[in-house]
């Protein structure tokens, strides 16, 4: 019963708290309209079929949480001064590479980091043979990008979702 | 505004810090927009507004609203996650289309397609 009425009770509990957060009141009638979207939304994630996506450490997730964080503000420190300082010698190219990671959501959330973090932009992935091109807005040595990608996020992400 | 003139002149000092701040690395951004001469390169000065322009804009809310009225605001983090989770997936699909458009007019520069082998079989 409670599963046909809540298949992702995970994403009804985060609509709820999004709606609450939103309305900032706690009087019955938003309680009451909260659960309504909740329960409706969440329902109508069902046609779409999404794969169950299990995390398996989340102390690793939190961990990258604040890698992301950090390299976000650091690289939008970089990228300001590039744009500030305008030096002649940048050059911006695209590096291709393979990937090992596979899980959909891992590769959903590598391409939200990498597109987020200004200086980087993901821009073609092929699911079959797991090459990825990004771009790079000051490319200074290719390895080391690859090398970053790699270890700092991709490694994480396997061990979150393919444990 | 008589709510502004309440707010203790640490709490205005902090807020306009942030607005100054964030504004600035927007304005940083969208000048990037303009100067840089490729697509590509055009994708990543934006991403600065996106980013921290928007972290720093938000904080300087939370700061205003929370000490204006007197208990934590924190409902404004939503923005931070929409925007963090949505603006991706335009520059994604923007830097595609761009990509597919220059694969179609045989420009060089762009790399070849690792589903349909090189762009040009001459080269």
């Amino acid at each position: 019963m409670i599963a046909r009425l809540l298949p992702y009770p995970a994403l009804a509990a985060v609509l709820f708290v999004v709606w609450m957060f939103l309305a900032q009141s706690v009087s019955p009638g938003q309680i009451l309209l909260g659960t309504a979207v909740a329960v409706a939304a969440s329902g109508l994630m069902v046609s779409l079929r999404p794969k169950r996506t299990k995390v398996a450490s989340w102390s690793k997730a939190l961990v990258l949480g604040w890698i992301v964080l950090v390299d976000i503000l650091r690289s939008n420190l970089t990228v300001a001064w590039i744009i500030a300082s305008n030096p002649k010698t940048r050059i911006s190219s695209f590096i291709q590479f393979d990937l090992a990671l596979r899980s959909e959501a891992g590769l959903t959330i590598l391409a939200l980091i990498i597109t987020a973090t200004p200086g980087t932009a993901w821009v073609q992935f092929d699911r079959a043979s797991g090459s990825l091109v990004i771009h790079v807005f000051d490319l200074v040595d290719e390895d080391e990008w690859i090398d970053l990608v790699r270890t700092r996020y991709e490694a994480l992400l396997i061990e979150i979702f393919e444990p | 505004m008589t709510a502004a003139s309440e707010l203790p002149s640490w709490a205005a000092l902090g807020v306009a810090i942030l607005v100054v701040a964030g504004t600035t690395m927007t304005l940083l951004g969208s000048i990037g927009l303009l100067r840089f001469r490729t697509f590509y390169e055009r994708l990543h000065p934006p991403t600065l507004g996106s980013s921290s322009g928007t972290m720093l804009v938000v904080l300087a809310s939370i700061l205003y609203f929370s000490v204006v009225r007197s208990r934590p605001s924190i409902h404004e983090i939503l923005i931070l996650i929409f925007m963090t989770l949505t603006t991706p997936v335009t520059f994604i699909l923007l830097a595609r289309a761009a990509l597919y458009r220059d694969r179609t007019e045989g420009n060089s520069d762009v790399p070849s397609d690792p589903l349909q082998g090189p762009a040009d079989p001459s080269a």
